[in-house]
């Protein structure tokens, strides 16, 4: 397996995501094979492949939703186990493709499930509600409504969630998913379907997220996005991890463009082909919304 | 389905739509006053000649029966016309829509006249037994209502998709713009208003209840049907909820004083037993409201919990047809049938409720069906002897509190409290526990968690929310709270035998009547299950002519109801707008996944 491991300037301080031989199989289809990938803190790794790469399994995986077929994952040097909220527990947090809100809850209670974890008021306290479960709920509140600043939703508080904009309800997502303080954050294509001024801000979002010492682990078919955003790109085709390194290495890596392209490709890979790829690539991207909105 | 094309050729100005029927607004205005004061005068009039008809219709110049239903309905469709029209003083009545209010007063109205005028004809043999006084008011409410249907609309007309045939101009004029905000009054005002609204609320429930014959609670139901949604478009309601939002404990307060009078308005103890019933059918629904409309658990035997509580107070109520023969205190008693259902909850849901779908379902129809045969059988002959088997446990005595003996007729400041007035106030306590346990469950961690769920499960696993917990939570709290009910309704009914707890049954409560309630009424409300309740106790209760066609009347007026307000009666905020607004950006729906492992979901992408 070739994964050109050149990590560039992200010394891996601490490890914050570090899955070894993750391999998913459905039947006779081996969706993801044998992956390793780690996240470092403070890092944003952009994760980048066709359409039916496997991206998304891969997520499912890290997140306890799939029960990977060979392989760990483990967060923080730990290794976790394969139950979607204990993950969350344990403290990755992730928005999926096709977003996934609570349609006819408000923004505010949204983002309120989220912090689920963090909070303990049980039953009988909601049933007394004691001067700690007001205060818990004060606090959890505060928190949201933090998070909706940070997002820029806070005047939508009490809007029902399916009402917002398609925009608005990816920011909701992300939101809601920093509401149960992660240390990483995986996002499944956050701009799908973003206009480039929307694909801008969710740029902005993320840097700062990052900046708030939460690592990013992002999906995306949104080239320039990825090659501005992070620190470092895997390669996913078909289930495979193709490359991995710096923006610079995997735009310029032939294997790459071979693999969107899909055709044996000869020569320097250069401005005119990375044009090419892109617009493949926009291509892709729209073909993909066709088929989740369908 | 991708965004929709934004098209730009927006009509100029927006046009005030014509009403359902085209006629010149003035002139349309004229008619249904004239007609709503003809109306009203008729209800003086002879209806018909003889009492043999309820109600004595016969007497002029004072309304009887179904004529004063007439007369309050042409009354409130001329206020609400006058206070349209921006009448001094009257203006407060029509904050929201001005002239729906009208079209559905008018149309309650005539439904009502007409609705007597048949039923005169019907019983007596014929129309010769109308009286002209008759025949003018079913004219004059006709006339009413088609004048009424010819006011304008009061939302302007969409100018992309004008209403083009009748019944899409019918349902345009009916829709009303929302209340501005109201003034702030002093706060003695506005708790005036809310004593006034509940005090209004509990007439008409008492005027329901203490209905005297089928045709009136017939002609009641029709003439409140549409007058309770004119108040809801003329801006009323809004204005009394938000009155009661901000006034919350002057509210609960009212409502519960409102509900306590409720015994001292009856003269007939025979109402009073009525509303012990109902009490117990709502608390119930109200309880699987918790399953069902906040954790959205389908519990198909859910009649079984309640059961288990009552047959628990029984047994340990000192019958002497109780099998064990001890004599538990009533607190303790309570506690032990609310225990022993929470038992039974986790019982059922701890090996179900790690699946999704619709296991859950099956499941609980088959305990509800196991929990009734299983009382049978445990006679002494096809079991060990627990429950006296079909003839259950009879003789279950009154209740003592303190030396208050429940059976027995107590006189105190000059007021009778009947042996039903006293299980109504007891099971009033009940209801209100289960209320409260109700609103601030939802209102918690636990509720949103439960919610979460209901809306996407692998969502809110992924947000960290344990479901397996909370549903089993949710499914045991449920479980509990019939419980609870059930160790009351033992005592208020005083013998309890297995057909009492069937999944469907002519007589509330069974399972599928309380499911009934629940979605009839509105998953997820307070108010919803208390309402939906009510009017599935009293309409086979009061309309006994229906008899075998009930259960085909109630699946007609189910799936009328889905088609037409698929929330129920009483809307949760959360889900008001799921099925009326359209055009809205799609979210991914998560119907039922396959079954497969454990944690294991559709695919994501
Ligand atoms: N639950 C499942 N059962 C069977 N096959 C699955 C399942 N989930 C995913 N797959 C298959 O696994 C492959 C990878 O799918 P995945 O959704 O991970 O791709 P992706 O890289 O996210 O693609 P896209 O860019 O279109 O989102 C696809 O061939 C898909 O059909
Ligand atoms: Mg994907």
């Amino acid at each position: 397996m070739t994964t050109d491991t050149t990590t560039s300037q992200a010394p891996a301080r601490d490890t914050v995501l570090d899955a070894t031989g993750v391999t998913m199989r459905f039947g006779g289809l081996t969706a993801v094979s044998d992956v390793d990938l780690t996240v470092g803190g403070g890092e944003i790794v952009g994760l980048i492949g066709p359409n039916g790469a496997g991206k998304t399994t891969f997520f499912n995986c890290l997140t306890g939703l799939y029960i990977p077929t060979e392989g760990t994952v483990s967060y923080r040097g730990k290794v976790l186990p394969h139950r979607s909220h204990l993950v969350t527990q344990a403290g990755i947090a992730r928005t999926f493709q096709n977003i996934r809100l609570f349609p006819n809850m408000t923004v505010l209670e949204n983002v309120l499930v989220g912090r689920h974890t963090r909070t303990k008021e049980g039953l009988v306290a909601a049933l007394l509600r004691g001067p700690r479960f007001k205060k818990a709920e004060r606090e959890s509140e505060d928190r949201a409504m933090e998070l909706l600043e940070f997002t820029g939703l806070a005047a939508k508080r009490d809007h029902i969630a399916r009402n917002l904009p398609y925009g608005e309800q990816r920011k909701l997502e992300i939101a809601r998913a920093l509401a149960s303080d992660p240390g990483l954050l995986l996002l499944d294509e956050p701009t799908a379907g973003m206009n480039p001024q929307e694909t801008r801000a969710t740029q902005d979002l993320v840097f700062a997220i990052r900046d708030q010492g939460t690592a990013v682990l992002v999906i995306e078919h949104d080239m320039r996005f990825i090659f501005n955003l992070c620190d470092r790109v895997a390669v996913l085709v078909q289930g495979r991890k193709l490359v991995e390194g710096t923006p610079a290495v995997v735009q310029g890596d032939e294997r790459v463009i071979a693999a969107y392209l899909g055709t044996p490709f000869e020569g320097e890979p250069g401005e005119e082909e990375l044009a090419e790829v892109e617009a493949a690539e926009a291509h892709s991207t729209a073909r993909t919304e066709g088929d989740d909105t369908a | 389905m991708t965004m929709t094309t934004t098209d730009t050729t927006r009509a100029t100005a927006p046009a005030t739509a014509p009403g359902a029927l085209p006629l010149p607004a003035g002139a349309a205005r004229a008619a249904t006053a004239a007609g709503a004061v003809l109306t009203f005068a008729s209800t003086f009039l002879a209806w018909t000649w003889t009492g043999a008809f309820p109600g004595n219709l016969t007497v002029t110049g004072y309304p009887g029966g179904l004529q004063v239903l007439t007369l309050t309905g042409a009354l409130l469709t001329t206020l609400f016309l006058l206070a349209g029209h921006g009448i001094r003083g009257l203006r407060w009545l029509t904050p929201g829509g001005t002239n729906s209010p009208v079209v559905l007063l008018a149309l309650g109205t005539a439904a009502v006249t007409w609705y007597a005028a048949g039923a005169i004809a019907f019983t007596l043999g014929g129309l010769v037994n109308l009286e002209p006084g008759g025949w003018l008011a079913a004219a004059a409410s006709l006339l009413t209502a088609v004048a009424a249907l010819g006011l304008p609309a009061d939302t302007p007309a969409d100018p992309e998709h004008p209403p083009t045939d009748p019944w899409q101009r019918l349902r345009h004029s009916l829709r009303a713009p929302a209340p501005a905000r109201a003034r702030t009054l002093p706060s003695w005002a506005e708790i005036l208003l809310i004593a006034a609204a509940f005090a209004v609320a509990l007439y008409v429930f008492t005027y329901g209840i203490a209905t005297e014959y089928g045709e009136l609670f017939v002609g009641f139901l029709l003439l409140t049907l549409l007058a309770v949604p004119a108040l809801a478009k003329a801006g009323l309601l809004r204005r009394v909820t938000a009155l009661t939002a901000k006034h919350r404990n002057v509210s609960i307060t009212a409502a519960f004083v409102a509900a306590a009078a409720f015994p001292f308005l009856q003269s007939d103890n025979e109402f009073t037993s009525i509303a012990v019933n109902i009490l117990i059918f709502a608390t119930v629904a109200l309880g699987l409201n918790v399953v069902v409309g906040l954790a959205g658990l389908l519990d198909l035997g859910y009649v079984a919990f309640l059961g288990v509580g009552a047959y628990t107070a029984a047994l340990v109520s000192g019958s002497p047809f109780s099998t064990i023969g001890v004599h538990f205190p009533f607190w303790a008693a309570v506690l032990t049938g609310a225990a022993v259902s929470l038992v039974f909850g986790v019982l059922i849901g701890a090996p179900t409720l790690r699946l999704r779908g619709d296991y859950l379902a099956i499941v609980t129809l088959g305990f509800g069906e196991i929990f009734r045969i299983g009382m049978q059988n445990l006679d002494g002959i096809s079991g060990p002897s627990v429950t006296n088997g079909s003839t259950g446990v009879p003789q279950i005595p009154d209740l003592e509190l303190l030396g208050y003996n429940f059976g027995e007729p107590h006189t105190l400041l000059g007021f009778e409290f009947t042996r039903s007035a006293n299980y109504f106030w007891l099971m009033l306590i009940i209801t209100v526990v289960v209320v409260s346990v109700f609103r601030r469950s939802d209102t918690s961690r636990i509720g949103r968690a439960w919610v979460a769920i209901r809306e996407d499960e692998t969502a809110a696993r992924a947000m960290g929310i344990n479901a397996f917990r909370l549903k089993l939570m949710a499914f045991a709290l449920g479980a509990t709270l019939a419980g609870l009910a059930g160790t009351v309704q033992a005592h208020t009914v005083s013998s309890i035998d297995p057909e009492q707890y069937k999944f469907v049954e002519a007589v509330p409560p069974n399972s599928a009547f309380l499911l009934a309630a629940v979605i009839l009424g509105g998953m997820g409300t307070v108010g919803g299950p208390l309402i939906g309740a009510a009017l599935l106790y009293l309409i086979p209760a009061k309309l006994q002519f229906i008899g075998e066609y009930q259960l085909l009347l109630f699946g007609i007026a189910l799936v009328l109801l889905m088609r037409f307000r698929p929330e129920g009666l009483v809307a949760d905020r959360r889900k008001q707008l799921e099925f009326h607004e359209t055009g809205q950006l799609d979210v991914p729906d998560t119907d039922g996944d396959t079954p497969g492992k454990p944690g294991l979901s559709k695919a994501e992408a």
